[in-house]
């Protein structure tokens, strides 16, 4: 049965929350496995720590709201999604624990000991989740072995098929330079130059990696039920964006960090696209799950509506105004007000 | 021990752990707001020392609840997904509200409010963290009232062809009598536990004779809430005890273990009874007669029933089955939550009229304040084991029970990855971020004048660590 319009609203809204996730923390997964490669000293580091300091808790929260979304609106995918994905989800847990105590901790120990084993936490604590929210997606869409009781029933290992994997490299990498592309906006001197040399190599790496997503989704969607053209549409124009990435770096660093987020929200709205109207695809023996076998009743769908209508805007609001206060460069001696990332939107950028 | 077990002991681990954060970020955030509007008003240097340094303590206590509170919000699915599927309807409203009315303001504002000191003005950056502490208090009463749906549920009717509970009235879910209790139970209880962490400090810096500005008005604001309270978490506990008695008749009468139906019914000071489950009578039950009446009914003649009768009734209802919890376990944690409050009463009581008399505290009772900080800790710890444990064999009281919640799926391999991965994890953040948040409270607040802000570098050779990272 087609999902009806309170389902497809929250589909939606999980999307949204979803792609909101994936561009905020995508760029605080990036500085953070980029920490100790561009940061020398401990200073740099903290300036690097600053850049996202202020506003990468309030970006995970998208990421709380997507799963408590998700429970409200769509409990079967919720429960389906996170017992079969145990594993993957258990490693991602521990990794964002230890990347949200790393940040929170690092800077108030006395030693380098300290400082070193809290940078690492922070390294592999961003990696981790960078890596498997890709896995994990590419699979969902792909489709995993469900029962007749939309219960997973397949391996860890299934898990880690090669289009998956592909995935989760793709946001590992795109979420690098994405970080790159967030600093050379965030910060100044060496640290700007030390993001400039690393953002090319890294969002060139990104938008093959892009390209060849896109190609291998087109593919298996040949392959399978035939290509679905608002999902295609939507992943090359994510191939192009990414592609526009590396061509924009050298005059326009505003427009590269721009392609790179909306690369990053095009990649997954084609995989939603294709993924709609279900919840997660089956390579059976069961059916697909379909959002709307996964919906909460009408009522509760309707309450939940008027919820998010009343506070989204309030959030995004007051969220888009912390990015306001903090919108100058950390870092170099030269921080004063004006030299913000709206300023290099338009202008040539010094470096 | 089979996977239900196992999935049981990692959720009451993983969750005990996590409210070890949860009240003393709750109280602390309100304590440092508190602090920082004195400064604002009167403008004293002292208080605004006060709420940087209350302010650090309080980050790491928050960095841990935040980091052990992002397993809660997924767990769920991943070890009950049957709990899931048919609870979600109605209890993933309230948990999708938490995230979007209180998570967000909580972390925003606590951003802004880390690393605004330089950016914002005094007022707003005043602003940001009283959102913080109402943050924290809205999160408690969106939890609280999606957990009370589990003690006692309402608005709400069975599909039973989709094997769920489905939401008629989310008014009826929100205002649930048990989450109306609750939350100011809860919420006292916090004032409490982060009011003895104040004082736990405030004593041992007072006992060195250093930072007396600012640790004298900390020791005796401490202990004057920490004493109120916790008599006000008590106060309200023996009310929802007389609302269990209504709503959970089985979790009362075996918090009392009081096996027969008896009218009047007496209070049980000390018992003990055969070592299992439901040992169905007590070998040995010291008591105060007809007290239980009165504590559960409001009279001294009142019936109270027995957990064998219920027993009975529950079987005629649902069918056969053990329809009690562990006995013994709801009672003695019964009994250790309200002994640790009692002592608190008394001790913080003490300590207050000595302050009073004296002016100040001898070196020994400023040296039992310390541990004295456990005391909230553990009377948290098993009010909640008492709460839920209580329950059982219910998940949801009355319609499905928590051998039915589990994740099908779910390999014995698999959560024992989880659980020795969570508790290692959970272990080794206790030892670091006790010993650092004993080292920071240890070394007192800055000497004052420190106005680093959160691009400047360090000039100093050891940097005084700020709120900033």
């Amino acid at each position: 049965m087609d999902p009806t319009t309170l389902e497809t609203v929250w589909f939606l809204l999980i999307a949204i929350l979803w792609a909101g996730y994936f561009v905020l923390e995508g760029f605080d997964f990036g500085v953070g496995m980029l920490l100790r490669r561009l940061g020398r000293t401990t200073e740099e580091r903290r300036n690097l720590l600053h850049t996202f300091g202020p506003v990468w808790d309030g970006n995970e929260v998208w990421l709380l709201v997507a799963g408590g979304a998700t429970f409200a609106a769509f409990p079967e995918w919720y429960a389906t999604l996170f017992s079969g994905f145990y594993l993957p989800l258990f490693l991602v847990l521990v990794a964002l624990i230890l990347r949200n105590v790393g940040v929170e901790l690092w800077g108030k120990g006395d030693t380098d000991t300290w400082r070193t084993r809290w940078e690492w936490a922070i390294i592999v604590g961003s990696a981790i989740p960078a890596l498997l929210w890709g896995v994990a997606w590419a699979n969902i869409v792909r489709g995993v072995e469900l029962d007749a009781n939309a219960e997973y029933v397949g391996t860890f290992f299934d898990l880690l098929n090669p289009y998956a994997l592909l995935g989760g490299v793709l946001t590992l990498v795109a979420f690098l330079a994405h970080g790159a592309c967030f600093l050379k906006l965030r910060t100044h001197g060496v640290l700007l130059e030390r993001a400039t040399a690393i953002a090319r190599p890294l969002t060139i790496a990104a938008a093959a990696l892009m390209v060849a997503f896109v190609a291998a989704t087109i593919l298996r969607q040949a392959d399978g039920g035939g290509v679905e053209v608002v999902s295609a549409v939507l992943l090359v124009l994510a191939g192009l964006a990414a592609v526009a990435g590396p061509v924009a770096l050298r005059t326009r660093p505003a427009l590269t960090f721009a392609a790179s987020a909306t690369s990053i929200v095009l990649v997954f709205s084609g995989l939603w696209a294709e993924l709609f109207p279900n919840a997660m695809a089956s390579l059976g023996p069961g059916p697909d799950l379909s959002l709307h076998a996964a919906a909460s009743t009408n009522y509760t769908l309707g309450v939940m509506t008027v919820v998010a209508v009343l506070l989204v805007p309030v959030v995004l609001l007051y969220q888009g105004w912390t990015y306001w206060v903090f919108r100058h460069r950390v870092g170099g001696p030269d921080a004063v007000k004006g030299d913000t990332p709206l300023d290099a939107l338009g202008a040539h950028t010094k470096a | 021990m089979d996977v239900i077990d196992l999935a049981r002991l990692q959720f009451g681990i993983t969750t005990v752990y996590h409210f070890i954060f949860v009240p003393v970020s709750i109280g602390l955030a309100a304590w440092v707001a508190i602090c920082q509007t004195a400064a604002y008003r009167t403008g004293k240097e002292q208080w605004d020392r006060a709420a940087r340094f209350w302010g650090k303590l309080f980050l790491i206590s928050f960095a841990l609840g935040v980091a052990t509170g992002i397993v809660q919000e997924f767990q769920f699915g991943m070890g009950w997904s049957d709990y899931s599927r048919f609870v979600g309807d109605v209890f993933g409203a309230p948990l999708a509200m938490e995230g979007l009315a209180a998570f967000f303001v909580e972390s925003t504002f606590l951003g802004l409010w880390i690393f605004g000191r330089d950016r914002l003005s005094p007022k707003l950056h005043l602003f940001s963290i009283w959102m913080v502490a109402i943050g924290t208090m809205l999160s408690a009463y969106f939890i609280l009232a999606a957990n009370a749906w589990m003690q006692q549920p309402v608005g709400y009717e069975l599909d039973e062809a989709a094997g769920r509970a489905e939401m008629t009235s989310i008014l009826e879910v929100l205002t649930n009598t048990t989450a109306l209790w609750a939350f100011p139970h809860t919420i006292f209880a916090a004032w409490a536990t982060a009011a003895m962490v104040v004082v736990a400090v405030a004593a041992w810096h007072i006992r060195r004779g250093d930072h007396a500005d600012i640790m004298r008005p900390a020791l005796r604001i401490g202990l004057g809430v920490a004493c109120a309270a916790t008599i006000l978490t008590a106060t309200v506990g023996h009310f929802q005890a007389m609302h269990l008695v209504d709503v959970q008749p089985m979790k009362m009468a075996a918090a009392e273990a009081l096996f027969e139906t008896k009218e009047p019914a007496p209070f049980s000071l000390f018992a003990t009874g055969d070592w299992t489950p439901n040992p169905e009578r007590t070998n040995v039950d010291i008591q105060i007669p007809k007290l239980l009446s009165f504590l559960a009914q409001g009279d001294f003649t009142s019936e109270v029933k027995g957990i064998n009768e219920l027993n009975a009734e529950y079987r005629a209802k649902y069918g056969p089955g053990e329809y009690a919890p562990i006995v013994g376990l709801t009672y003695w944690t019964f009994r250790i939550m309200v002994g640790a409050g009692t002592v608190l009463i008394l001790l913080t009581g003490f300590a207050l009229w000595r302050l009073r008399r004296r002016g100040r505290l001898d070196p020994r009772l400023l040296g039992l304040l310390l541990p004295a900080a456990l005391l909230p800790q553990i009377a948290n710890a098993t009010g909640w084991i008492f709460t839920e444990m209580g329950r059982q064999p219910w998940v949801v009281q009355g319609l499905l029970k928590t051998e039915d919640a589990v994740s099908p799926t779910l390999t014995t391999g698999e959560i024992l990855t989880s659980l020795i991965g969570f508790t290692v994890l959970y272990g080794v953040l206790a030892v670091i971020g006790g010993a650092l948040f004993a080292r920071l409270a240890g070394r007192g607040p800055d000497p004052g004048g420190d106005d680093r802000g959160p691009g400047e570098p360090a000039t100093a050779p050891t940097p005084e660590p700020t709120l900033v990272y």
